[in-house]
């Protein structure tokens, strides 16, 4: 157990009350928050917390409600842009003060996702890598290594659909997984700076930088990259193509990993590498989406709750929460140890010294929610009628001028 | 000696029109609160803009103006239309089926009353389970439809993935349901159809289609009847098996009016209350017209 002396900020001892609303609803997310909340309580006997865990679909819809009507002191939220309708509605407190000094320092790594309007409005608490996850097995039977630009990539895919199986197992049904490749492909054609403007609606879909991005997306097609069907599956129902042997890779983030574990692939059978290059100019930018906590400007109890965002974020419970037997991600605090799981030590290697574009937050949580939901729904549609991309592009062009005001 | 009409009370002398009245009020309050006043509520909300956080902003009626725009585009709205009307038509098969299959069931063999429940099993379980076990159904990899096709060398077909047939493997698991509900409809029907009129038609010769025809159905309107209203009803409603079989995709093909209004307006990516509510209001028209039709009918029937 952890020493209350690790945490201490001047004011020690806390009292009262202090009301949490979570969507850790998983169960190894829940045991990480109910930990978190026994152990804080501990630090504080004479506090009184209550936790309550939603389910986390229904709690997309249900913060709208407790944020005005019934707000608890804490709440977990998302960062970048999936925060903006809270912030700019008055309903989330500026927690610019407690990022005062050795936070921002600490959490350098994340500040920009949780800053809008040039002040912090929470805190992280984990974050995860995106990249190339495959079959290591099929990749050495074949001869192949992991790629390091394009033509690389695309001469491994080329080897894998020689040998009769497909490159890359994909489940489009719900979206946002084809968000993934246009996010990675966009990121190696534009750049960060460009997916930043492109998803806050500075730049027309109908670039022609955008169309260079489909452009290196339709070679994959072409090629026959992709497994048949993948608009009839959740990405959990297309990773049997995976674990089968009749794909050799997904694009997914790390949260992945457990899953294809579980299904078999040990580490002989499974490894990780980077997206590789395609636009030599363009340096790497990674996805790492990062979730948070919150304190809602309707919360009673905000001197407490700033006490729990501050322990949330310490080093210790970093290193603690997101351990492999825990969370099994990365932890924002750059005094923290990461797990030594291979994946997490590649993945915080690769963010911390391999990642100096920037790191994107997801394309659903950097665009507006309403062109997120359009733009995902292109992106699919592309996937299956690559020849219609003008129509499509238009369509969400016009979305854009409709939703940027 | 006064009198007594003038001796009872108020309520006494008035019990017998106003009893009914007060068995009648709590519904009808509940009815009025929260049926009809939020009808009005989505009519008005429907000429704002609004996020449900912030304040609401008036903009007459531009949402139905974006709603015609995306009509002309060939877009969500007119994908959403399109295949409400798809529903309507195709959902009223289950009429016919339903007819068919009572009339198949209404004997008298050992074990028929077995045979009614397992065809009227599938209106008992819940739709979010029908559509889970359709969907597995048409898995293009692993379901039992493809493996099916394949006996006969054809597909595999990628029922609810492919913009060309996803609707119609939506309504085929609507229909299974239905079926059974219209079907239950018809027996209750045939049960009281009269059995003199059935002797008189026979003795004037009459079987087979054409007893069916002008002796049965003719008896069986009032079940038509129902059938009709509540499979007319179901397809304007159908939201659930869309939202668990395909959510509307791929890429917004699947959609209907219920849904899509769901999807704008209170979906994770949604939130536009106002357009949400302009897409209800026609939703509402369209189920106007019909409501309209079953009153007039009704009370016409009523008049006889």
């Amino acid at each position: 157990m952890l020493a209350g002396s690790a945490f201490a900020d001047g004011h020690s001892k806390l009292s009262g009350d202090l009301v949490i609303f979570s969507d850790m609803s998983n169960p190894a997310p829940r045991a990480v928050m109910e930990g978190m909340v026994e152990r804080f309580e501990e630090m504080h006997p004479d506090l009184n917390i209550q936790l309550t865990v939603i389910d986390r679909e229904a709690y997309k819809t249900q913060i709208r409600n407790f944020l005005t009507a019934d707000a608890p002191d804490v709440a977990n939220w998302y960062a970048a842009n999936r925060m903006r309708p809270y912030v700019d509605a008055g309903l989330f407190e500026d927690v610019s003060d407690i990022w005062e000094g050795t936070m921002s320092e600490e959490l350098a790594s994340t500040k920009g996702a949780m800053t809008l309007d040039g002040k912090q409005w929470g805190v992280p608490y984990t974050y995860y890598q995106w990249g190339v996850y495959y079959r290591k097995d099929i990749y050495e039977e074949l001869g192949l290594s992991e790629p390091t630009n394009w033509e690389e990539f695309k001469a491994n895919c080329q080897a894998v659909i020689d040998s009769g199986k497909k490159c890359f197992t994909l489940g489009s049904k719900f979206l946002w997984t084809a968000a993934g490749w246009f996010d990675y492909l966009n990121m190696r054609t534009n750049g960060y700076q460009f997916h930043a403007d492109l998803t806050g609606g500075k730049i027309e879909w109908t670039d022609e930088r955008v169309k260079a991005t489909f452009a290196n997306w339709k070679e994959l097609l072409d090629m026959g990259a992709f497994i048949d069907d993948h608009t009839a599956y959740s990405w959990q129902e297309s990773l049997p193509f995976m674990t089968n042997g009749d794909a050799a890779a997904i694009l997914k983030g790390n949260f992945a990993v457990a899953p294809l574990r579980e299904a078999g692939l040990d580490d002989s059978k499974l490894d990780f590498h980077q997206f590789p290059a395609i636009n030599g100019d363009v340096e790497l930018a990674e996805d790492a989406p990062t979730d948070t906590f919150h304190i809602p400007a309707n919360a009673q109890n905000k001197d407490n709750a700033k006490a729990f965002l501050k322990f949330v974020t310490s080093a210790e419970n970093q290193t603690l929460i997101n351990a492999g037997d825990a969370l099994g991600q990365l932890p924002v605090n750059n005094k923290s140890s990461v797990d030594d799981d291979k994946f997490l030590q590649e993945g915080f290697d690769m963010l911390s010294n391999n990642s100096t574009g920037g790191v994107a937050q997801f394309f659903d949580r950097d665009a507006p929610a309403e062109m997120a939901k359009v733009a995902m729904e292109g992106f699919q549609e592309f996937m299956v009628k690559p020849d219609e991309l003008d129509r499509i592009l238009g369509k969400l062009e016009r979305a854009r001028g409709r939703i940027y005001k | 000696m006064s009198d007594p009409t003038l001796s009872r009370s108020f309520w006494h002398r008035n019990q017998q029109t106003l009893a009914p009245w007060l068995f009648l009020a709590p519904g009808i309050l509940f009815f009025v609160f929260y049926v009809v006043y939020p009808v009005f509520q989505s009519f008005n909300l429907s000429l704002y803009e609004w996020d449900g956080l912030g304040a609401k902003e008036y903009v007459g009626l531009r949402n139905y103006e974006d709603l015609y725009y995306e009509y002309i585009d060939r877009d969500a709205f007119y994908t959403a239309l399109k295949n409400n009307v798809i529903w309507l038509f195709l959902y009223l098969l289950a009429i016919p089926a339903g007819l068919f299959i009572a009339l198949f069931l209404n004997q008298t063999v050992t074990g028929i009353r077995l045979y009614k429940s397992l065809f009227f099993f599938p209106f008992v379980i819940s739709q979010v389970v029908v559509g889970l076990v359709f969907t597995w159904f048409y898995d293009p990899a692993f379901g039992f439809l493809n493996v099916f096709l394949g006996w006969f060398g054809a597909g595999p077909i990628n029922m609810l993935g492919d913009e060309k047939y996803v609707t119609y493997g939506v309504i085929i698991a609507g229909l299974w349901p239905q079926t059974a509900y219209c079907m239950i409809l018809y027996l209750t029907g045939l049960n009281a159809v009269n059995p003199e009129q059935i002797e008189a038609g026979r003795l004037d010769g009459a079987k087979g289609l054409r007893m069916l025809w002008h002796v049965v159905l003719p008896q069986l309107r009032p079940a038509t009847f129902i059938a009709f209203v509540v499979t007319i009803i179901g397809a304007l409603r159908s939201f659930d098996l869309i939202s668990i079989m395909t959510s509307g995709g791929p890429f917004g093909s699947s959609r209907v009016l219920a849904y899509y209004m769901f999807e704008v307006a209170l979906s994770e990516y949604g939130f536009r209350m106002g357009y949400g509510a302009a897409i209800a209001v026609v939703l509402f028209g369209i189920m106007m017209v019909f409501i309209a039709y079953f009153l007039w009918s009704m009370y016409r029937e009523e008049k006889r």
